[in-house]
C-alpha cells in the first residue's frame, strides 16, 4: 500500500459574521467542521456534496489560501522524505509545499489573466519558483503544451485567452498547474463549465496525466457520476462535516448514511428505461441531529468504509 | 396518439451581426402532441434556446426568421402583431427560463409579479380570485403561501425556480417550455424540481418542451427527443428508441460521453474538435469535421436531410451510408 501524501486531521474553518452593525453581536458559521481524511500518493479522492456545504472552503484552507481555524494538515515533503505539518514549516518548506500543491479552478474564463499571452501564463510559476534557465523554461512550456494536447504548441504561445475556446483554456489551466510537476492537485469542479463532448476529453487528460506524472487529486464536484469516473475514493460532505468516505464503487453500491443515499438517489440516469428509487431525507432534521451531536465520530464498517455516527435510532450505526 | 398541439415546419432563423449572419436555427421541423414531453438536447450554442425563443417570438431584434412556420393549435404564430402575440404568450405557451435568479424583478414581491401576469390576461378577475389562484399554484409546486409576500432575494435558488414554474402555470397554458430549468441548481434541488415539473405536467395534462444539455435529465423527463447540432436537428425520435439504438454518430457520441453512476463503469469516449462557428453557411454536413465514423462512402458535401428509420424516428441521412441517396 502506498504511503499517505496528505493527512488532514480535524480541520475546521469558522467564519464570524456580525448580525447587527450596531450591537456588534457575532455569529459563527462553521463552514468546515472537524474534517479528517487522508490522500495516498497517486490516489484521487472525490469530495462531493451540495453547493454551500464547504467543499471549496475545505480545499482553500487545506492549501493555506485561507487561514484555517483549527486542525492539522500534514504534507509529505518529497525533498526530505518525511511528513511535515504545514503549520510548522519554514519559508523553504513552504516553497516546497507550494510547488507540490497546485490548484485548478472551476471557471477557465476567470482564472486566466486576459492581458497575458498563454506563454506568460504558463511561465509565471516557473519564474516565481525560479526553476531552470530562461531557455529551459521555454522548452518546458512547449513540452507541457504538447502534453495537454494543445498542438502544435507554437500556434498557442503568443495567443491570448480570449482567442481560444473554453476547453482549450481549461487545458492551459492544467498546463500551468502541471508545469510545476506537483504531487498533489486540487481540482475545483474543473469541468462543470464545459460542454459535454469536451468535458470527457479534459477528464481523460487529467486521468492520463495522473498516471504518467504520479499526481494525486482532490477532486471537488457535486456530480457523483463525474466523481465515479475520476476518483478512487469518494468523501461525502454535508453542512461542513464529512458523513461518509469509501472506495468509489463501495460507496455507490452500499451507501449507509442517509445523506449519501439521498445524494445518490438524486442523480439522473442516462437510460430512459431506468426508474430511480426515491429516497427522501429531511435535511433540517438531519442538520439538527448532526449539530446536536458534537461527539460524532467516523466508524469503519469494513473495507475502509467510514461512516459518521449520530445518536439517533433512525440511522444508528453500531460501533 | 393524441392530437398535435405545436407544429413547427422548416423553421430557419439567423442573427444579423457585424461579422455576418449567424445561422442559429436551420430547417428545424418537429411537432409536440398534447400531454407529451419533448426534449431538445445539444451542446451550448447549438441553437436550443434560439428555437425556444423563436417559438415564443421573443428573439432579439437582430434576428430574422427566414422561413418556416410555427402553428400552435392550428394558428400560425409567425407574422402576428405584438398585441396578438401577447394573448398567445402565457395563455397558450409559457416558458421557464434558465436562471431563476434572473427571472424575477428584485424590488417587487413574488406574489405581485405573478398577479401582474394574471391581471394582464384576466382583467375581469377580482383581487381575491387572483390571490386564491396564486395560493393554489404555490401549493401545486410545493411552496408555502407566505412566499407570495416575499421578495426574490429572500428565497433560495430552488424556491425561486419553483415560483418561476408557478408563474409559468399561472394562465393555464397548454405548453410549457423549460429552458435548462435546473442547470444553475444543485443535484438534490434539481431532483426536486424535476419531480415537481413531472407531477404538475401529469396533473394538468400539459405538453412540455424540455431543453437541456444533460442527456441523463432528458432521458428521465421526455417521451420524445430531438438532438441538435450546429442549428440542425440531426436525430429525432421516441426517447427510448434514440437511447437504445442511436443512429447518428453525434447522438452516439453524446451518449458515449455521459458518465453514469449505474451499470458497468465504462470508458467514456470524447469527441475531437469543437462545434463549428455558425457565422456564414456551412456547406453540407456540419458534423463531418468531428465525425468519428467519417469514411469514404460518406459524402460530407451533401446537405443534411432527415430520413425516417423507424416509427417517428428520423435521422440525418449522412449516418446511414450510401443506401439512402
Amino acid at each position: 500500500m502506498s504511503k499517505n501524501l496528505i493527512e488532514v486531521r480535524n480541520l475546521a474553518k469558522h467564519f464570524e459574521i456580525s448580525n447587527s452593525f450596531f450591537t456588534g453581536k457575532k455569529k459563527i458559521i462553521k463552514a468546515v467542521d472537524e474534517v479528517s481524511f487522508n490522500i495516498k500518493a497517486g490516489e484521487s479522492l472525490g469530495l462531493v456534496g451540495q453547493s454551500g456545504c464547504g467543499k471549496t472552503t475545505t480545499a482553500r484552507s487545506l492549501c493555506l489560501l485561507e487561514p484555517k481555524t483549527s486542525g492539522s494538515v500534514n504534507f509529505f515533503n518529497p525533498e526530505k522524505n518525511i511528513m511535515e505539518s504545514i503549520d510548522a514549516i519554514d519559508e523553504d518548506g513552504m516553497r516546497v509545499f507550494r510547488r507540490n500543491m497546485q490548484m485548478i479552478f472551476q471557471d477557465p474564463y476567470e482564472s486566466l489573466n486576459p492581458r497575458w499571452t498563454i506563454k506568460d501564463i504558463i511561465k509565471e510559476p516557473l519564474d516565481i519558483h525560479n526553476i531552470g534557465s530562461l531557455g529551459e523554461r521555454e522548452e518546458a512550456i512547449v513540452e507541457i503544451l504538447r502534453t495537454v494536447g494543445l498542438t502544435p504548441p507554437e500556434n498557442y504561445l503568443q495567443r491570448y485567452p480570449h482567442e481560444i475556446s473554453g476547453g482549450q483554456r481549461q487545458r492551459v489551466s492544467i498546463a500551468r498547474t502541471l508545469i510545476m510537476k506537483p504531487k498533489f492537485v486540487i481540482c475545483d469542479e474543473p469541468t462543470s463549465m464545459l460542454d459535454v463532448s469536451i468535458r470527457i476529453s479534459i477528464m481523460d487528460l487529467m486521468l492520463n496525466l495522473a498516471k504518467e506524472l504520479d499526481v494525486s487529486y482532490l477532486y471537488i464536484t457535486h456530480d457523483l457520476a463525474v466523481a465515479r469516473y475520476m476518483c478512487n475514493r469518494i468523501a461525502v460532505m454535508f453542512n461542513g462535516k464529512l458523513v461518509e468516505i469509501a472506495e468509489t464503487e463501495e460507496l455507490l453500491n452500499n451507501p449507509i448514511h442517509p445523506y449519501t443515499k439521498r445524494l445518490i438517489s438524486s442523480i439522473p440516469i442516462p437510460d430512459p428505461g431506468y426508474k430511480r428509487e426515491r429516497y427522501e431525507v429531511n435535511f433540517d432534521e438531519l442538520d439538527k441531529i448532526i449539530s446536536s451531536n458534537p461527539n460524532e465520530k467516523m466508524v469503519d464498517i469494513g473495507n475502509e468504509h467510514l461512516v459518521a455516527t449520530h445518536d439517533t435510532k433512525d440511522f444508528f450505526i453500531e460501533t | 396518439m393524441s392530437d398535435i398541439i405545436l407544429d413547427v415546419q422548416n423553421l430557419s432563423m439567423h442573427y444579423e451581426t457585424l461579422e455576418g449572419n449567424v445561422l442559429a436555427v436551420k430547417d428545424v421541423t418537429f411537432n409536440v402532441k398534447s400531454g407529451e414531453s419533448f426534449g431538445l438536447v445539444g451542446e451550448s450554442g447549438c441553437g436550443k434556446t434560439s428555437v425556444a425563443m423563436t417559438l415564443l417570438q421573443l428573439q432579439p431584434e437582430n434576428s430574422v426568421i427566414s422561413e418556416g412556420s410555427i402553428k400552435l393549435d392550428g394558428k400560425e404564430l409567425i407574422g402576428l402583431s405584438e398585441n396578438e402575440l401577447r394573448k398567445v404568450r402565457w395563455d397558450s405557451i409559457s416558458i421557464v427560463f434558465q436562471g431563476a435568479m434572473n427571472a424575477w424583478n428584485p424590488v417587487i414581491k413574488i406574489g405581485e409579479q405573478i398577479r401582474e401576469a394574471l391581471r394582464e390576461h384576466y382583467p375581469e378577475n377580482s383581487k381575491q380570485t387572483n390571490i386564491d389562484k396564486i395560493n393554489q399554484l404555490f401549493k401545486m409546486v410545493g411552496l408555502d403561501e407566505s412566499t407570495a409576500n416575499r421578495f426574490p432575494h429572500e428565497l433560495s435558488g430552488g424556491m425561486k425556480q419553483r415560483a418561476v414554474i408557478a408563474l409559468a402555470l399561472s394562465c393555464d397554458p397548454k405548453i410549457i417550455i423549460a429552458d435548462e430549468p435546473t442547470t444553475a441548481l444543485d443535484v438534490v434541488i434539481q431532483d426536486q424540481i424535476l419531480n415537481e415539473i413531472k407531477k404538475v405536467q401529469e396533473l394538468l395534462g400539459l405538453s412540455l418542451i424540455y431543453i437541456s444539455h444533460d442527456i441523463a435529465v432528458i432521458a428521465e423527463m421526455t417521451d420524445k427527443i430531438a438532438v441538435m447540432y450546429a442549428g440542425s436537428i440531426v436525430e429525432i425520435g421516441p426517447t427510448s428508441e434514440v437511447f437504445n439504438s442511436p443512429k447518428h454518430s453525434y447522438t452516439k457520441a453524446l451518449l458515449d460521453s455521459t458518465p453514469s453512476i449505474k451499470g458497468e463503469k465504462k470508458k467514456l469516449k470524447s469527441l475531437d474538435g469543437e462545434p463549428p462557428s455558425l457565422i456564414n453557411k456551412i456547406e453540407g454536413c456540419s458534423f463531418a469535421p468531428r465525425c468519428p465514423n467519417r469514411n469514404i462512402s460518406c459524402k460530407p458535401e451533401r446537405d443534411m436531410k432527415l430520413i425516417e428509420v423507424g416509427h417517428d424516428h428520423f435521422v440525418d441521412s449522412c449516418s446511414l451510408g450510401e443506401n439512402y441517396e
